[in-house]
């Protein structure tokens, strides 16, 4: 049924946000956020294993649970309220619904079930130095020659770069324009030719590289130079998956605001009774829930045609932005001095809005992005 | 009896439309129908006028009713509050007596609530109702009392005890309206209209079959008139719009709007007319600003996503659980799309949005949409007052300390008596 969940996906919701409470507590994300590689393997391997999280959009057939992308959103929103270290949303979102829009049906039967038992670790390399995610903006190149395609170009923002073993990429026929000319490769990142290097992030619980092509051999994933429509359709739906992960960050914001705001006396009162608190602590939870219902739409509606999906997801990240860094900078400022410690937990999700915000888009992009596509379909209805 | 379907009662429905609906049928006669068949208000108790049924299964009848372009009972003003009211609180006699005629729309209502000293602190109104051998005599002022002109009754919240601390020494009343001892002066709002009034009580009768709830009970009653508010808030754009038609029936239609909708005609404006933005920045060129496409996108965006909060709520309801905050935000979530939309109209009209009337954009339609958008955060309860609840109620904060509410009504700081 629409906009209302259903006993098995509150189920599913209470399993995943077990495992994230008990396994994903902030002292474990900061260990992994020290670390080098930004996560932890064995927690990886439980959430790939008995839980199958990993695959949980992916059908039966390819290694996957067979749900949908409502239990996607649902595991992301959970993974998001802990700040979940992983390549997560890199491989098991970003990669694995590239396969599944731009991959023929045999390459998908050789990768997905092992993105989905954690064995292979895959980046979806997209965005470049430009920082757009619109495969419009592709520079690096592809040409094939005596059946074998080379690449080359520079990739940046490629999430978990660092640690993927395998590099989908996005690459065009030289001199092609726009979303002409496109196409999608598998690229092992033992490649000769591939080097990744880790970026510096301010949200250290997401790493980001840049990875440079120098004539590297890749094998070509569906039919050469029509992937446009499928890598849109991946953003699409990766960035419904990534607004639910905003909200659920958002929420624990608002939860541990409010359970502060219950506790902390000055003027010889909690400061959850002051109304200039109130007030904007009741704004945020309107925003909040805005961001929530469009996220939650924008799942039921992942599965649909390109435009009311590019506009579902253009309105959940552009909510979930907004909502989210509402959330992030309230959160620090009402706390006071504490928030602005390392100690405290609130800078993780601080960082952790501050880099979705951009990721996949601005706000203002998936705004405009929103409006175009209701107007061009407003000029079809007239047509 | 089997459990009813969306089908069975889709099909019941047609049915009885079937047998029931002619076009050519008088208004009053045709909802008196509605009301019998309990068709008119399908989610209401069966023993008053309704069919008891689930809130998406009477959506489904509602539809019915709209595809068979059948007209429905009368919904617009605060008759819905009243009976929501009178359905929880009402004796059996005041509900005979009095919602048959509120759904005819032979009788039209009002809310005589808000006064000169006290609007959002409601329970500090100091309208006075007496005691006497027939019933309640009446003195005090009203204000902003929307449709008073032309209301026969008003539900009245007045204070029967004033030794007791405010919120215990109140009342709630049906007062009617047409008798010496009330009278109602027609206020000008800054949108032009005259939709809400003063009203003047001096020494009104109120009968004993006047009292809704136990003396001295009457937050408790107002509280649930107040919850059905929130709640109803965005259903208002729809007020304005006048169902067209050939027969009879709607001709009736038009003269009834003609005479009783005239307070509610800029109620769609006051909503912000975000369904206009595209089309209106389309047709002007404005969306190739991408400025103009921001201020469209953040109208548009949350409009469709409190229409979806609602619908959570409502889904959650469906399925049995709780709904959790997205039940309580309605209000405030209207306020911040009426000025999210206007400020999109005005992007959208740039140097012309100066101009009104004939002149202006839209025939001055956009013009209306900007000065009438400030009611919406006002009206029916502020923004401000809804954060408190929103807060209090769902966050769980605690309440502002208040030095008012435990004290005699009598020793309570307020408004000299006229100051506005
Ligand atoms: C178009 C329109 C139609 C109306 N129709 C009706 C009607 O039919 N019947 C009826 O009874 N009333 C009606 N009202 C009245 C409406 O309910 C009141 O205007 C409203 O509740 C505010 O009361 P007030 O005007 O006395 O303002 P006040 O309560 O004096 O408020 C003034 C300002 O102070 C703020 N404020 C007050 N208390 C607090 C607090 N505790 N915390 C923070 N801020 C606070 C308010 O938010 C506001 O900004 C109507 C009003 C409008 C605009």
């Amino acid at each position: 049924m629409q906009f209302a969940f259903t006993e098995e996906q509150h189920q599913y919701r209470d399993i995943v946000a077990r495992f994230c409470r008990e396994q994903s507590p902030s002292t474990r994300v900061r260990a992994q956020m020290a670390s080098e590689a930004g996560f932890d393997r064995e927690l990886w391997k439980q959430l790939c294993g008995d839980l199958g999280m990993s695959g949980v959009h992916v059908p039966e057939a390819l290694g996957g649970h067979g749900y949908g992308a409502v239990e996607l959103g649902i595991a992301s929103e959970e993974m998001g309220r802990v700040n979940f270290c992983g390549p997560y949303f890199s491989s098991c979102v970003l990669a694995s619904y590239a396969l599944l829009n731009g991959a023929t049906p045999r390459q998908q039967a050789e990768w997905l079930p092992q993105l989905c038992s954690g064995a292979v670790i895959a980046s979806l390399a997209l965005a470049e130095t430009g920082g757009s995610w619109h495969p419009g903006t592709v520079t690096a190149t592809a040409v094939e020659r005596d059946g074998h395609w080379r690449i080359d170009g520079i990739k940046s923002y490629v999430l978990d770069g660092h640690v993927a073993d395998l590099f989908i990429v996005a690459a065009r026929r030289p001199g092609s324009q726009g979303l002409e000319g496109l196409s999608l490769f598998a690229v092992p990142a033992t490649a000769r030719g591939l080097s990744a290097h880790p970026l510096k992030t301010i949200d250290t619980t997401r790493r980001l590289s840049r990875v440079e092509f120098n004539g590297v051999q890749a094998s070509l994933l569906g039919e050469a130079e029509t992937a446009a429509a499928g890598l849109l359709r991946t953003l699409d739906q990766a960035t419904i998956a990534l607004a639910s992960e905003m909200v659920g960050g958002a929420q624990a914001l608002l939860d541990s605001t409010v359970a502060y705001a219950k506790l902390r006396v000055q003027f010889g009162r909690v400061i959850g009774s002051f109304q200039a608190i109130k007030h904007r602590l009741a704004d945020l939870l309107l925003e909040l829930e805005f961001a929530r219902s469009a996220a939650y739409r924008a799942c039921e509606l992942a599965a649909e045609d390109p435009l009311p999906l590019r506009e579902a997801a253009a309105m959940a990240k552009a909510l979930a932005s907004d909502a989210f860094m509402l959330a992030a900078r309230e959160a620090v400022q009402l706390h006071g001095g504490i928030g602005f410690t390392w100690e405290h937990d609130t800078h993780l999700y601080f960082k952790r809005a501050q880099g979705s915000s951009v990721l996949l888009g601005s706000a203002a992009e998936h705004r405009d992005r929103y409006v175009l596509s209701l107007a061009a379909r407003a000029a079809g209805d007239r047509l | 009896m089997s459990i009813p379907t969306e089908a069975s009662v889709r099909d019941e429905v047609r049915a009885w439309l079937v047998e029931n609906w002619s076009p050519e049928l008088g208004l009053a006669e045709w909802r008196r129908r509605l009301i019998e068949s309990g068709w008119g208000c399908p989610s209401w108790p069966t023993a008053w006028f309704g069919r008891g049924l689930p809130p998406a299964l009477a959506a489904a009848a509602e539809d019915e009713m709209r595809l068979a372009g059948a007209v429905g009972v009368a919904q617009f003003g605060v008759r819905m509050l009243v009976a929501a009211t009178l359905l929880e609180h009402g004796t059996d006699e005041q509900k005979r007596r009095l919602l048959p005629r509120l759904l005819t729309g032979e009788d039209t209502w009002c809310q005589l609530f808000s006064e000169p000293g006290s609007g959002s602190d409601l329970a500090g109104v100091s309208t006075r109702a007496a005691e006497d051998a027939e019933g309640w005599t009446v003195t005090g002022q009203k204000v902003w009392t929307t449709s008073a002109q032309h209301a026969h009754y008003g539900i009245l919240l007045a204070r029967t005890d004033w030794d007791l601390p405010k919120h215990r020494g109140l009342s709630f009343f049906v007062l009617p309206m047409h008798q010496a001892g009330v009278e109602v002066r027609p206020l000008r709002q800054m949108n032009g209209y005259s939709s809400f009034n003063e009203v003047f009580i001096s020494g009104a009768h109120i009968g004993r079959e006047g009292l809704v709830g136990k003396l001295g009970e009457g937050w408790k009653v107002a509280l649930t008139t107040l919850a059905h508010e929130r709640r109803l808030a965005d259903s208002m754009r729809n007020w304005g719009r006048l169902q067209l038609g050939a027969g009879r029936i709607y001709e009736e239609l038009k003269t009834e709007h003609a005479a009783v909708m005239e307070p509610y005609k800029w109620y769609a404006q006051r909503a912000g007319r975000a369904d206009l933005l595209i089309e209106r920045a389309q047709r002007s060129g404005r969306i190739e600003d991408a400025v103009v496409r921001q201020d469209i996108a953040r109208a548009l965006m949350i409009e469709r996503a409190s229409e979806w909060t609602a619908a959570r709520a409502r889904g959650a309801r469906a399925n049995g659980q709780p709904p959790g905050p997205e039940g309580s935000l309605g209000k405030l979530a209207a306020s911040n799309v009426a000025r999210a939309a206007a400020r999109a109209h005005a992007s959208i009209s740039g140097a012309e949005s100066m101009l009104a009337g004939e002149d202006g954009p839209e025939q001055g339609l956009i013009a209306e949409i900007l000065v009438s958008v400030p009611a919406c955060s006002i009206a029916g309860g502020t923004d401000e007052i809804q954060r408190n609840i929103i807060a209090e109620r769902v966050l769980g904060l605690p309440r502002e300390p208040g030095g008012d509410a435990e004290m005699p009504f009598r020793d309570v700081r307020r408004n000299s008596s006229g100051s506005r």
